[in-house]
Protein backbone atom coordinates (compact mmCIF):
# COMPACT_ATOMS: atom_id res chain seq x y z
CA UNK A 1 0.00 0.00 0.00
CA UNK A 2 2.70 2.39 1.40
CA UNK A 3 4.66 1.19 -2.99
CA UNK A 4 1.32 2.36 -4.03
CA UNK A 5 1.19 5.38 -2.33
CA UNK A 6 4.37 7.29 -3.39
CA UNK A 7 4.57 5.45 -7.08
CA UNK A 8 4.91 8.55 -8.83
CA UNK A 9 3.10 6.77 -12.04
CA UNK A 10 0.05 5.69 -9.49
CA UNK A 11 -2.57 8.08 -9.87
CA UNK A 12 -4.82 9.21 -6.76
CA UNK A 13 -8.33 10.54 -6.43
CA UNK A 14 -9.47 13.47 -5.63
CA UNK A 15 -12.88 15.41 -5.33
CA UNK A 16 -13.55 18.98 -6.54
CA UNK A 17 -14.71 21.11 -3.38
CA UNK A 18 -15.68 24.53 -5.93
CA UNK A 19 -15.12 25.79 -9.19
CA UNK A 20 -15.00 29.31 -10.28
CA UNK A 21 -14.84 30.92 -13.33
CA UNK A 22 -11.91 32.94 -13.35
CA UNK A 23 -11.91 34.52 -17.44
CA UNK A 24 -13.54 32.86 -20.59
CA UNK A 25 -12.70 29.56 -20.92
CA UNK A 26 -11.04 29.76 -17.49
CA UNK A 27 -12.06 27.71 -14.66
CA UNK A 28 -10.04 27.29 -11.09
CA UNK A 29 -10.83 23.98 -9.08
CA UNK A 30 -10.29 23.68 -5.56
CA UNK A 31 -9.96 19.96 -4.50
CA UNK A 32 -9.84 18.22 -1.42
CA UNK A 33 -7.14 16.02 -1.16
CA UNK A 34 -8.45 12.77 0.48
CA UNK A 35 -4.92 11.35 1.40
CA UNK A 36 -3.96 10.99 4.83
CA UNK A 37 -0.60 13.30 4.21
CA UNK A 38 -1.12 14.72 1.45
CA UNK A 39 2.73 15.38 -0.25
CA UNK A 40 2.62 19.53 -0.41
CA UNK A 41 4.30 21.28 -3.16
CA UNK A 42 6.57 23.86 -3.98
CA UNK A 43 5.25 27.39 -5.65
CA UNK A 44 5.71 26.53 -9.10
CA UNK A 45 5.36 23.06 -9.64
CA UNK A 46 2.70 20.98 -11.29
CA UNK A 47 0.89 17.66 -11.14
CA UNK A 48 -0.80 15.60 -13.88
CA UNK A 49 -4.41 15.63 -13.80
CA UNK A 50 -6.58 13.25 -15.22
CA UNK A 51 -10.36 13.84 -16.48
CA UNK A 52 -11.52 9.94 -16.22
CA UNK A 53 -12.55 8.81 -19.55
CA UNK A 54 -10.82 11.28 -21.48
CA UNK A 55 -7.03 11.90 -20.79
CA UNK A 56 -4.31 13.47 -18.18
CA UNK A 57 -2.70 16.81 -18.89
CA UNK A 58 0.36 18.82 -16.71
CA UNK A 59 -1.59 21.64 -15.01
CA UNK A 60 0.49 24.12 -12.40
CA UNK A 61 -0.93 24.57 -8.63
CA UNK A 62 -2.35 27.74 -8.38
CA UNK A 63 -3.29 27.37 -4.31
CA UNK A 64 -1.54 28.28 -1.58
CA UNK A 65 1.73 26.10 -0.72
CA UNK A 66 0.78 26.78 3.22
CA UNK A 67 -2.37 24.88 2.65
CA UNK A 68 -1.34 21.07 0.92
CA UNK A 69 -4.87 19.74 1.95
CA UNK A 70 -6.21 21.92 -0.62
CA UNK A 71 -5.69 21.40 -3.94
CA UNK A 72 -5.86 24.39 -6.33
CA UNK A 73 -5.34 24.43 -10.20
CA UNK A 74 -6.56 27.25 -12.45
CA UNK A 75 -7.25 25.51 -15.66
CA UNK A 76 -8.33 26.89 -19.64
CA UNK A 77 -10.26 24.70 -21.92
CA UNK A 78 -8.29 24.69 -25.05
CA UNK A 79 -8.51 20.91 -25.61
CA UNK A 80 -10.33 17.64 -25.41
CA UNK A 81 -8.69 16.58 -21.15
CA UNK A 82 -9.04 20.74 -20.32
CA UNK A 83 -12.48 20.85 -21.12
CA UNK A 84 -13.88 17.81 -19.57
CA UNK A 85 -12.06 19.30 -16.08
CA UNK A 86 -13.07 22.78 -16.20
CA UNK A 87 -16.62 20.79 -16.50
CA UNK A 88 -16.86 19.02 -13.18
CA UNK A 89 -18.71 20.63 -10.70
CA UNK A 90 -18.69 20.27 -7.25
CA UNK A 91 -18.33 16.56 -5.55
CA UNK A 92 -16.43 14.90 -9.31
CA UNK A 93 -13.53 12.89 -8.68
CA UNK A 94 -10.69 13.66 -10.82
CA UNK A 95 -7.42 11.88 -10.59
CA UNK A 96 -4.08 13.26 -9.74
CA UNK A 97 -0.32 12.22 -9.95
CA UNK A 98 2.35 14.48 -8.71
CA UNK A 99 3.53 16.97 -7.23
CA UNK A 100 6.01 17.02 -9.98
CA UNK A 101 9.08 19.79 -11.62
CA UNK A 102 10.74 22.18 -10.11
CA UNK A 103 9.55 25.64 -7.98
CA UNK A 104 10.45 29.27 -8.02
CA UNK A 105 13.63 29.52 -6.14
CA UNK A 106 12.04 31.13 -2.93
CA UNK A 107 15.24 30.90 -1.10
CA UNK A 108 17.00 32.70 -3.06
CA UNK A 109 14.48 35.44 -3.25
CA UNK A 110 15.32 36.23 0.67
CA UNK A 111 16.29 39.37 1.55
CA UNK A 112 15.70 40.64 -2.29
CA UNK A 113 13.61 42.62 -4.71
CA UNK A 114 11.04 40.33 -6.20
CA UNK A 115 9.65 40.93 -9.88
CA UNK A 116 7.07 38.38 -10.83
CA UNK A 117 6.00 39.00 -14.82
CA UNK A 118 3.41 37.33 -15.24
CA UNK A 119 1.71 36.94 -19.01
CA UNK A 120 -2.32 35.84 -19.81
CA UNK A 121 -3.14 32.27 -17.93
CA UNK A 122 1.07 32.82 -16.51
CA UNK A 123 -0.26 34.45 -13.40
CA UNK A 124 -1.97 31.56 -11.98
CA UNK A 125 1.71 29.12 -11.78
CA UNK A 126 2.67 32.69 -10.20
CA UNK A 127 0.11 32.95 -7.53
CA UNK A 128 1.61 30.62 -5.19
CA UNK A 129 5.05 32.47 -5.12
CA UNK A 130 3.37 35.48 -4.42
CA UNK A 131 1.26 33.66 -1.41
CA UNK A 132 4.04 32.86 -0.25
CA UNK A 133 6.24 36.04 -0.76
CA UNK A 134 3.29 38.28 1.11
CA UNK A 135 2.94 35.33 4.19
CA UNK A 136 6.71 36.27 4.81
CA UNK A 137 6.46 39.71 3.12
CA UNK A 138 9.34 41.25 5.78
CA UNK A 139 11.87 38.67 4.82
CA UNK A 140 12.07 40.35 1.00
CA UNK A 141 12.29 43.65 -0.22
CA UNK A 142 9.90 45.32 -3.00
CA UNK A 143 7.67 43.30 -4.14
CA UNK A 144 6.79 43.81 -7.85
CA UNK A 145 3.83 42.11 -10.12
CA UNK A 146 3.61 43.24 -13.80
CA UNK A 147 1.04 41.50 -15.37
CA UNK A 148 -0.47 41.07 -19.21
CA UNK A 149 -3.19 39.78 -20.56
CA UNK A 150 -5.32 40.27 -23.55
CA UNK A 151 -8.07 42.63 -22.49
CA UNK A 152 -9.71 43.61 -19.08
CA UNK A 153 -12.71 41.42 -19.31
CA UNK A 154 -9.67 38.59 -18.79
CA UNK A 155 -7.86 39.59 -16.00
CA UNK A 156 -7.72 36.60 -13.50
CA UNK A 157 -7.92 36.78 -9.57
CA UNK A 158 -8.96 40.39 -9.96
CA UNK A 159 -10.45 40.53 -6.57
CA UNK A 160 -7.31 39.31 -5.25
CA UNK A 161 -4.91 41.52 -7.54
CA UNK A 162 -7.44 44.63 -5.79
CA UNK A 163 -6.15 43.58 -2.49
CA UNK A 164 -2.85 42.76 -3.26
CA UNK A 165 -2.70 46.51 -4.52
CA UNK A 166 -3.62 47.72 -0.83
CA UNK A 167 -0.56 46.25 0.52
CA UNK A 168 2.31 48.46 1.57
CA UNK A 169 5.87 47.69 -0.30
CA UNK A 170 3.95 45.76 -3.26
CA UNK A 171 3.52 47.07 -6.83
CA UNK A 172 0.61 45.80 -8.95
CA UNK A 173 0.50 47.35 -12.43
CA UNK A 174 -1.32 45.00 -14.96
CA UNK A 175 -1.84 46.26 -18.49
CA UNK A 176 -3.96 44.64 -21.24
CA UNK A 177 -3.59 44.44 -25.42
CA UNK A 178 -6.04 46.69 -25.88
CA UNK A 179 -8.83 47.79 -24.08
CA UNK A 180 -12.30 49.51 -24.56
CA UNK A 181 -13.88 52.33 -22.03
CA UNK A 182 -14.40 52.48 -19.23
CA UNK A 183 -11.08 51.03 -18.90
CA UNK A 184 -8.70 53.25 -17.66
CA UNK A 185 -5.33 50.97 -17.08
CA UNK A 186 -2.26 50.62 -19.06
CA UNK A 187 -2.54 49.41 -22.17
CA UNK A 188 0.45 48.14 -24.25
CA UNK A 189 3.02 44.74 -24.02
CA UNK A 190 3.76 43.76 -20.07
CA UNK A 191 7.94 44.26 -20.97
CA UNK A 192 6.73 48.40 -21.26
CA UNK A 193 6.01 48.36 -17.74
CA UNK A 194 9.63 47.06 -16.82
CA UNK A 195 11.22 50.18 -16.98
CA UNK A 196 8.67 51.58 -14.87
CA UNK A 197 9.02 49.58 -11.94
CA UNK A 198 10.84 50.54 -9.08
CA UNK A 199 13.69 47.73 -8.34
CA UNK A 200 17.45 47.83 -7.30
CA UNK A 201 18.25 45.13 -10.32
CA UNK A 202 21.32 44.24 -8.77
CA UNK A 203 19.54 42.98 -5.97
CA UNK A 204 16.44 41.38 -8.28
CA UNK A 205 15.38 38.37 -8.39
CA UNK A 206 12.98 37.81 -11.43
CA UNK A 207 10.13 35.21 -12.00
CA UNK A 208 8.35 35.01 -15.43
CA UNK A 209 5.31 32.70 -16.38
CA UNK A 210 3.70 33.30 -19.88
CA UNK A 211 3.87 32.42 -23.53
CA UNK A 212 7.52 31.66 -24.27
CA UNK A 213 7.79 35.06 -26.80
CA UNK A 214 6.36 37.27 -23.85
CA UNK A 215 9.09 35.35 -21.67
CA UNK A 216 12.05 36.34 -23.69
CA UNK A 217 10.78 39.90 -24.64
CA UNK A 218 10.59 40.32 -20.62
CA UNK A 219 13.96 38.16 -20.22
CA UNK A 220 15.28 40.70 -22.69
CA UNK A 221 13.56 43.59 -20.87
CA UNK A 222 15.11 43.05 -17.55
CA UNK A 223 18.39 42.36 -18.39
CA UNK A 224 18.74 45.47 -20.10
CA UNK A 225 17.28 46.82 -17.01
CA UNK A 226 20.35 45.49 -15.04
CA UNK A 227 19.02 42.17 -13.76
CA UNK A 228 21.79 39.13 -14.43
CA UNK A 229 20.32 36.19 -16.22
CA UNK A 230 21.16 33.91 -13.10
CA UNK A 231 18.62 35.76 -11.12
CA UNK A 232 16.06 35.49 -13.71
CA UNK A 233 13.78 32.22 -13.62
CA UNK A 234 11.34 31.42 -16.57
CA UNK A 235 8.43 28.69 -16.15
CA UNK A 236 8.62 26.12 -19.43
CA UNK A 237 5.70 24.25 -20.77
CA UNK A 238 5.98 21.26 -23.09
CA UNK A 239 4.11 17.99 -24.00
CA UNK A 240 4.47 16.82 -19.86
CA UNK A 241 3.62 13.19 -19.82
CA UNK A 242 5.18 10.80 -17.37
CA UNK A 243 6.26 13.86 -14.76
CA UNK A 244 9.35 12.32 -14.02
CA UNK A 245 11.75 12.06 -17.05
CA UNK A 246 11.49 8.89 -18.18
CA UNK A 247 9.23 9.00 -21.51
CA UNK A 248 11.11 12.32 -22.88
CA UNK A 249 7.96 13.79 -24.56
CA UNK A 250 9.15 17.62 -22.72
CA UNK A 251 12.63 16.81 -23.96
CA UNK A 252 14.32 20.43 -24.58
CA UNK A 253 17.76 20.13 -25.96
CA UNK A 254 19.33 18.74 -23.15
CA UNK A 255 16.16 19.32 -20.51
CA UNK A 256 13.37 17.30 -19.54
CA UNK A 257 10.83 20.25 -18.60
CA UNK A 258 8.46 18.11 -16.17
CA UNK A 259 11.82 17.08 -14.38
CA UNK A 260 14.46 19.63 -15.23
CA UNK A 261 11.76 22.07 -14.70
CA UNK A 262 9.04 23.37 -15.36
CA UNK A 263 11.29 26.71 -13.66
CA UNK A 264 14.46 27.05 -15.25
CA UNK A 265 17.41 29.46 -14.91
CA UNK A 266 17.91 32.09 -18.11
CA UNK A 267 21.34 31.61 -18.54
CA UNK A 268 20.41 28.28 -19.41
CA UNK A 269 17.46 28.88 -21.57
CA UNK A 270 18.79 32.30 -23.71
CA UNK A 271 20.12 29.68 -26.51
CA UNK A 272 17.80 27.25 -26.58
CA UNK A 273 15.04 29.40 -26.83
CA UNK A 274 15.96 30.41 -29.67
CA UNK A 275 16.64 27.31 -31.79
CA UNK A 276 13.56 27.16 -33.85
CA UNK A 277 11.02 23.97 -33.20
CA UNK A 278 13.23 23.22 -29.96
CA UNK B 1 12.85 80.00 -22.64
CA UNK B 2 16.01 78.88 -20.27
CA UNK B 3 13.30 77.07 -18.16
CA UNK B 4 12.04 74.85 -20.63
CA UNK B 5 15.51 74.11 -21.78
CA UNK B 6 15.92 73.00 -18.85
CA UNK B 7 13.10 70.99 -18.47
CA UNK B 8 13.64 70.08 -21.78
CA UNK B 9 17.11 68.61 -20.68
CA UNK B 10 16.15 66.61 -17.72
CA UNK B 11 13.65 64.57 -19.70
CA UNK B 12 14.98 60.83 -20.19
CA UNK B 13 14.19 61.38 -23.61
CA UNK B 14 16.75 64.52 -24.08
CA UNK B 15 19.38 62.60 -21.55
CA UNK B 16 22.88 63.22 -22.50
CA UNK B 17 21.47 65.58 -25.02
CA UNK B 18 24.29 68.04 -25.92
CA UNK B 19 22.93 71.22 -23.96
CA UNK B 20 23.72 73.72 -27.14
CA UNK B 21 21.02 71.41 -28.58
CA UNK B 22 18.66 71.63 -25.96
CA UNK B 23 19.10 75.30 -26.09
CA UNK B 24 17.97 74.76 -29.66
CA UNK B 25 15.16 72.63 -29.16
CA UNK B 26 14.50 74.82 -26.08
CA UNK B 27 13.21 77.76 -28.89
CA UNK B 28 10.94 74.79 -30.03
CA UNK B 29 9.12 74.01 -26.69
CA UNK B 30 7.09 75.06 -24.46
CA UNK B 31 4.88 73.90 -21.60
CA UNK B 32 1.39 72.45 -21.72
CA UNK B 33 -1.12 70.83 -19.99
CA UNK B 34 -4.39 68.70 -20.73
CA UNK B 35 -7.23 68.22 -18.34
CA UNK B 36 -8.56 64.57 -18.26
CA UNK B 37 -10.70 63.67 -21.03
CA UNK B 38 -8.72 66.31 -23.52
CA UNK B 39 -7.17 65.65 -26.86
CA UNK B 40 -3.70 66.09 -26.73
CA UNK B 41 -3.70 65.13 -30.85
CA UNK B 42 -6.71 64.09 -33.42
CA UNK B 43 -6.63 61.41 -35.97
CA UNK B 44 -6.29 63.76 -39.43
CA UNK B 45 -5.45 66.46 -38.04
CA UNK B 46 -2.23 68.24 -39.28
CA UNK B 47 1.02 66.67 -37.00
CA UNK B 48 2.12 70.11 -35.83
CA UNK B 49 3.83 68.99 -32.92
CA UNK B 50 4.67 66.27 -30.59
CA UNK B 51 4.69 65.99 -26.76
CA UNK B 52 6.93 65.29 -24.06
CA UNK B 53 4.88 63.55 -21.19
CA UNK B 54 6.38 65.09 -17.53
CA UNK B 55 3.23 63.81 -15.55
CA UNK B 56 0.05 61.81 -15.96
CA UNK B 57 -1.07 59.40 -18.67
CA UNK B 58 -2.26 58.81 -22.14
CA UNK B 59 -4.19 56.87 -24.36
CA UNK B 60 -3.62 56.34 -27.65
CA UNK B 61 -7.23 55.10 -29.67
CA UNK B 62 -8.43 54.30 -32.71
CA UNK B 63 -11.70 54.28 -33.36
CA UNK B 64 -13.99 53.13 -36.32
CA UNK B 65 -17.73 52.59 -37.36
CA UNK B 66 -19.10 49.60 -35.54
CA UNK B 67 -16.26 48.94 -33.22
CA UNK B 68 -16.69 52.15 -31.09
CA UNK B 69 -13.36 53.30 -29.72
CA UNK B 70 -10.47 51.00 -28.80
CA UNK B 71 -7.52 52.03 -26.62
CA UNK B 72 -4.03 50.13 -28.42
CA UNK B 73 -1.42 51.84 -25.78
CA UNK B 74 -0.97 54.42 -23.16
CA UNK B 75 1.92 56.33 -22.66
CA UNK B 76 3.27 57.85 -19.08
CA UNK B 77 5.86 60.44 -17.54
CA UNK B 78 9.30 59.94 -19.28
CA UNK B 79 7.75 58.81 -23.00
CA UNK B 80 6.48 60.78 -25.70
CA UNK B 81 3.28 61.25 -27.65
CA UNK B 82 2.98 61.73 -31.88
CA UNK B 83 5.17 60.88 -34.10
CA UNK B 84 3.73 61.04 -37.47
CA UNK B 85 5.31 64.64 -37.90
CA UNK B 86 8.37 62.67 -39.05
CA UNK B 87 6.77 62.11 -42.70
CA UNK B 88 4.90 63.15 -44.55
CA UNK B 89 1.85 64.22 -44.91
CA UNK B 90 2.15 64.85 -41.40
CA UNK B 91 -0.90 63.94 -40.36
CA UNK B 92 -2.29 62.26 -37.44
CA UNK B 93 -3.11 58.46 -37.85
CA UNK B 94 -4.66 58.06 -34.41
CA UNK B 95 -6.29 60.12 -31.52
CA UNK B 96 -4.42 60.58 -27.57
CA UNK B 97 -6.42 61.70 -24.67
CA UNK B 98 -5.41 62.75 -21.50
CA UNK B 99 -6.66 59.87 -19.21
CA UNK B 100 -5.30 62.24 -15.98
CA UNK B 101 -4.07 66.18 -15.58
CA UNK B 102 -1.44 65.64 -18.16
CA UNK B 103 1.78 67.84 -17.76
CA UNK B 104 3.74 67.92 -20.78
CA UNK B 105 6.50 69.67 -23.18
CA UNK B 106 4.74 70.09 -26.47
CA UNK B 107 7.60 70.77 -29.60
CA UNK B 108 6.65 72.85 -32.68
CA UNK B 109 7.02 70.25 -35.03
CA UNK B 110 7.68 72.61 -38.20
CA UNK B 111 10.45 74.75 -36.03
CA UNK B 112 12.44 71.42 -35.26
CA UNK B 113 12.32 70.34 -38.89
CA UNK B 114 13.43 73.60 -39.92
CA UNK B 115 16.72 73.23 -37.73
CA UNK B 116 17.09 69.75 -38.09
CA UNK B 117 17.57 70.73 -41.91
CA UNK B 118 19.86 73.39 -40.97
CA UNK B 119 21.96 71.70 -39.04
CA UNK B 120 21.92 68.24 -39.70
CA UNK B 121 23.96 66.79 -36.99
CA UNK B 122 20.87 67.99 -34.78
CA UNK B 123 18.77 65.67 -36.64
CA UNK B 124 20.75 62.54 -36.77
CA UNK B 125 20.42 63.15 -32.95
CA UNK B 126 17.12 63.45 -33.15
CA UNK B 127 16.41 60.61 -35.15
CA UNK B 128 19.05 58.07 -32.72
CA UNK B 129 16.46 59.06 -30.40
CA UNK B 130 13.31 58.58 -32.28
CA UNK B 131 14.64 55.28 -33.82
CA UNK B 132 14.65 53.33 -30.38
CA UNK B 133 11.20 54.49 -29.91
CA UNK B 134 9.85 53.29 -32.93
CA UNK B 135 11.48 50.20 -33.17
CA UNK B 136 9.79 49.22 -28.87
CA UNK B 137 6.57 50.59 -30.31
CA UNK B 138 6.86 48.15 -33.51
CA UNK B 139 7.90 45.41 -31.72
CA UNK B 140 5.06 45.57 -29.14
CA UNK B 141 2.64 46.03 -31.58
CA UNK B 142 4.14 42.65 -33.51
CA UNK B 143 3.68 41.07 -30.08
CA UNK B 144 -0.04 42.44 -29.84
CA UNK B 145 -0.89 41.50 -33.01
CA UNK B 146 0.40 37.93 -32.71
CA UNK B 147 -2.47 37.82 -29.84
CA UNK B 148 -0.07 35.73 -27.76
CA UNK B 149 -2.43 35.39 -24.86
CA UNK B 150 -5.14 33.72 -26.41
CA UNK B 151 -6.25 30.04 -26.14
CA UNK B 152 -3.88 27.95 -28.58
CA UNK B 153 -3.98 24.16 -27.68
Amino acid sequence: MHARATDPMVPRVLRVRSRRRDGPQVWTLQCDDGANEPPGFAAGQFNMLTAFGVGEVPISFSGDPARPQRIVHTIRAVGAVSSALTRLGAGAALAVRGPFGTGWPMSEAAGRDVVLVAGGLGLAPLRPALYQLLAQRAGYGRITLLYGTRSPQEILFRREIDSWRKLTGVMIEVTVDHAMPPWHGHVGVVTALIPRARFDPRRTLALICGPEIMMRFAAEALGAAGVASEAIYLSLERSMKCGIGRCGHCQFGGLFICRDGPVIRYDRLREPLRVREL
Amino acid sequence: MEGVAQILAEHPFFAGFDPAYAHLVGHCAKNVRFDPGRYLLQQGASADQFYLLRHGRVALELSGAGRGTVTFQTLGPGELVGVSWLVPPYRWTYDAKALELVRAISIDAACLRGKSEADHDLGYEMMKRFMPVLIQRLQAARLQLLDIYGAHP
